[in-house]
């Protein structure tokens, strides 16, 4: 892998050698044509899926714009019942915490059940750097922490890898034998987490849902990885994100099913837990602390930009990098961030600098397909449009500038137009001689695609000429 | 019905013979058809750029030019959707914005024309070919166009509509996408393509012209066997 | 740097948000307009997947969801017929040891099964690894769902958190009573039941683990159990 300077530069270099790779694009194609087929069964079930995105943005507009109310509540009934709310502004307070609780506590081992929000932190090089060992329970994630990657997308971690390449890499990590079987792959892993969950002093977990009523953090899984993180270490400690809000309990019979069906095409995940405290007394088993960091991390820098707070609606589903025909063509790596695909690429720009990171929001042709895919109706593919605009705004590109300079004073004025339409034919001319090279105006199409010729006469003198006979 | 065309610069320069076959065919069904000379570009390529004062000066102009029109019909679903919605966004809070509110309202893509306001599915036109319907993106999820052109199609006599896989996946032209990024760009056109191909149809219909530069483009370069493209209105002037 | 106070930038982070909530956002969505239905305490249930109106239905459609997900579903005649076919499952399963908490069901089941069969209480506590090496993990729960054809269970009503998970097979039990329409219909029981003092874990498990993370192909018993088993006493 080489690494550019700029995270525009390292875009475009790895887009071009991902795109180029047609097995692993296809093997993406195959893949998400899975989801769409069992996304489309699950949906027509609803009464109405349209009306439930209606029901479910309104909560979560409720929520996010009423966060330090609901933020409030949630951090009251959670203490209440022995829990502790940890506020983290920025990802080296969160990790600080997190490092200094391991510290404090005696901690030697951590399992870790699915956490993007640990990977926006880089929680884990931190917590390996002073010595814990720390391993991810999620199959997916326990496959990309073996191969030293960072997860491929946000549900389906190792989606891009075929059985043969995961089968190798056990072999070589942990010395198992050869096969092709998911299955048995599956079981590798599950008997070499076993051990994992019983010796771990400390289980870090994610969260889907902030349930202020309640007081409780909701976890939605298939694997059955985060009941045992959260079940079995003494210690539990869940990262999670502000605008993860939801003001009432309830809302969740609403929530899970959307998020299952617009994630995975299922009615409802396999496991939907809420967590409401540590262990309490009367209780069999249990953690017995319990730590929620509340990471803001320019969560709040988002929230202040009231055309785009609707962007932390977001129930990281994946929706939209299902239905991304970028996404599917380049891949979740080639984005060079935590949060991938559309929703990535609209609030990466806020996260980690507009300048630095508006070319994700330039690398769409607006299609609309995540806005169309998005349970809480987002409305994403505006949002790339108003993050290239505000960028603009901030700071104009020189030559773009000059380009839109002659655009719009040439479209201003009809005449020059319609001369450059006429001037385009035998501008043609010439265009043979440095097709397709370095000197072709317009190479970076011509490289891949023909094009077409201008037509003889223009739409605008057809007319006058037709205009012309019939007086 | 005094219909006004707002007719793409692309389709002015690359593509006239669209704007001629939509001028043929709404003659035939008995309207007057008027073309305002003045005008020029809608003013996308600096709006999806980012550049929004560019943008605005350029569709300004726009909203004079269309003023008096009665009904304004758009030869593409992307500057039909620039006029009909975008422009609420771009003049939202200026003087100009109930203009670009009257225009957004008397403006239709060329098939929600012909079927929704007109109430016309058969325009009277054959056409012997297999052929396949690509959705574009702005006139699909922008506007709502899905049924409209199907079943013009439908009506023409002589014609066999096939559905592609990937009938609404995004052909990859995005205006300056196509360029900025064409390595992805050309990925999707090469999915989009590959669709196409194994439905075995030998046209390619859109509603877009500058889909079907970037379809066309593609297929002549790459396709195994010739596929044409054709954008709607020429299969329906056909007689 | 000054130390953080030990709950962090609690009045900072909070101040951010006063500060940016200030300004309205747009709407995206329609807010309903109408009053929801009289007796739904969640106005979205409507548009969620249909459920039948009587209890037959409501078994009928979780015994439909419970194919759908591999979950084995059972309607016994009584307890003791219960406690046969968990009998029979140790027997084909070859198990040595049940795992079970002391609920009225649980025990009532537990007085026909044989003597075979050890069983570990672990009401008082228990050794993770003991727990680990089960064979099955017996418990009660809180409601069925037939919407979805979930289990919910809670730290309190059902063994604690690791019974129902950690051994490979998780048999559960429940009246008929106990089936209610739709995740909301478990909520609202929930909240009737516990009145604010919830348990502090509470899940709905839906089928045995499973996991997609291997070229999107179903694999079961990920991590949780492999094999879930649903029994229904009158």
């Amino acid at each position: 892998m080489i690494h550019l300077q700029e995270p525009q530069e390292q875009f475009q270099h790895d887009a071009d050698r991902t795109t180029a790779d047609e097995p692993r694009r296809a093997a993406v194609r195959k893949a998400l044509g899975n989801y769409q087929i069992a996304r489309g069964k699950t949906e027509n079930a609803f009464a109405s899926w349209q009306h439930a995105r209606d029901a479910a943005a309104t909560i979560k507009y409720e929520g996010v714009n009423h966060l330090d109310r609901y933020l409030r509540e949630f951090e009251e009934k959670f203490t209440a019942r022995g829990g502790k709310v940890f506020w983290a502004s920025n990802s080296a307070q969160a990790r600080e915490y997190i490092l200094n609780l391991a510290r404090e506590r005696g901690v030697k081992s951590i399992v870790k059940s699915k956490a993007m929000t640990s990977e926006e932190i880089h929680l884990n090089d931190a917590l390996e750097k002073d010595g814990y060992h720390v391993i991810e329970s999620d199959l997916g994630e326990f496959i990309q922490q073996l191969k030293h990657e960072p997860p491929y997308h946000f549900v389906f971690p190792c989606m891009h890898l075929k059985r043969d390449e995961i089968s190798a890499l056990f072999e070589r990590e942990l010395g198992s034998a050869k096969t092709d079987s998911p299955e048995e792959l599956t079981m590798i892993a599950r008997r070499v987490l076993r051990q994992h969950y019983i010796n771990a002093d400390m289980g870090i977990s994610g969260g889907n849902f902030i349930v202020a009523e309640t007081g409780m953090i909701s976890i939605t899984e298939n694997e059955g990885n985060a009941r045992l993180t959260t079940a079995l270490p003494k210690i539990h400690v869940a990262l999670i994100g502000i605008e993860k809000i939801v003001p009432r309990l309830a809302d969740l019979s609403l929530f899970l099913p959307m998020l299952a069906t617009a994630g995975t095409g299922q009615q409802l995940t396999c496991y939907n837990s809420m967590y409401g405290g540590p262990r309490l007394a009367g209780e069999i088993d249990g953690p017995e602390e319990f730590h929620v960091v509340l990471l803001d991390n320019h969560r709040t820098r988002l929230l202040a930009d009231a055309e785009q707070r609707d962007a932390l609606h977001c129930i990281r589903c994946g929706a939209c990098l299902n239905v991304c025909p970028i996404f599917k063509n380049i891949g979740g790596h080639a984005y060079g961030t935590t949060y991938q695909g559309p929703i990535g690429s609209v609030i990466t720009p806020h996260y980690r600098g507009l300048q630095d990171w508006k070319h994700l929001s330039g690398a769409s042709s607006l299609c609309g397909a995540c806005t169309e895919a998005c349970p809480v109706k987002i409305d994403i593919h505006h949002h790339l449009l108003q993050n290239r605009r505000n960028a603009v705004a901030e700071k104009k590109v020189w030559w773009e500038e000059l380009i839109w300079f002659g655009f719009r004073h040439l479209m201003k004025r009809p005449w020059a137009y319609k001369l450059a339409v006429r001037l385009a034919p035998v501008g043609q001319l010439f265009h043979p001689f440095v097709y397709g090279t370095e000197l072709d105006p317009v190479q970076s199409w011509t490289k891949t695609r023909d094009f077409p010729e201008a037509a003889p006469q223009s739409f605008h003198d057809w007319w006058r000429e037709r205009k012309g006979a019939r007086k | 019905m005094r219909v006004t065309l707002f007719i793409p610069c692309f389709i002015d320069s690359l593509y006239p013979k669209v704007a001629m076959s939509i001028v043929q065919i709404l003659e035939r069904l008995g309207h007057e058809v008027d073309y305002p000379e003045g005008q020029t570009c809608c003013g996308q390529p600096p709006f999806n750029s980012g550049y929004w004062d560019e943008a605005r000066e350029v569709a300004a102009r726009q909203l004079e030019i269309f003023r008096d029109a009665e009904v304004v019909v758009s030869a593409s679903g992307s500057c039909g959707a620039m006029f009909k919605k975008f422009y609420l966004e771009l003049f939202h809070g200026r003087p100009e914005e109930e203009a670009a509110r009257q225009l957004s309202a008397k403006t239709y893509e060329f098939s929600e024309f012909l079927v929704n306001k007109l109430g016309v599915r058969d325009v009277g036109a054959r056409f012997e070919g297999k052929v396949t319907f690509h959705d574009g993106c702005h006139g699909l999820r922008e506007l709502g166009t899905k049924q409209a052109p199907r079943e013009l199609l439908r009506a023409v006599k002589g014609l066999e509509l096939v559905e592609m896989g990937e009938a609404e996946s995004c052909c990859g032209f995005g205006g300056m996408f196509a360029v900025k990024y064409p390595q992805i760009s050309t990925a999707m056109a090469e999915v989009k393509c590959n669709s196409i191909v194994e439905t075995g149809v030998d046209y390619v219909v859109s509603n877009d012209s500058s889909c079907l530069m970037q379809i066309q483009g593609y297929l002549s370069r790459h396709s195994p066997r010739v596929v044409k493209s054709l954008h709607l209105a020429e299969v329906l002037a056909q007689q | 740097m000054n130390p953080l106070s030990p709950n962090g930038d609690r009045e900072a982070v909070l101040g951010r948000i006063t500060e940016a909530l200030r300004e309205e956002a747009p709407r995206h969505h329609e807010t309903p307009d109408k009053p929801a239905p009289t007796g739904l305490t969640a106005p979205f249930r409507e548009w969620l997947p249909p459920v039948g109106k009587t209890r037959k239905e409501q078994i009928a459609l979780f015994a439909k969801q419970s194919e759908g997900l591999k979950t084995e579903f059972h309607e016994c005649a009584s307890p003791e017929a219960a406690a046969k076919y968990i009998a029979d499952l140790a027997k084909k399963g070859h198990w040595k040891t049940l795992a079970l908490h002391k609920g009225q069901l649980t025990e009532a089941i537990a007085e026909y099964l044989p003597e075979t069969l050890a069983l570990l209480r672990i009401d008082d506590g228990y050794q993770k690894e003991v727990l680990e090496t089960c064979d099955a993990g017996f418990t009660e729960c809180e409601s069925l769902v037939a919407q979805t054809g979930s289990v919910c269970i809670t730290g309190r009503s059902s063994g604690g958190r690791a019974l129902s998970v950690l051994p490979p097979h998780h048999v559960v039990v429940a009246h008929k009573t106990q089936v209610v329409t739709d995740l909301a219909a478990a909520y609202e029981s929930l909240a009737e039941k516990y009145r604010g003092n919830y348990p502090s874990f509470i899940s709905f498990i839906t089928g045995p683990s499973r996991t997609g993370d291997i070229e999107r192909i179903l694999v079961l018993g990920a991590h949780g159990p492999k094999k879930l088993t649903v029994l229904l006493v009158p």
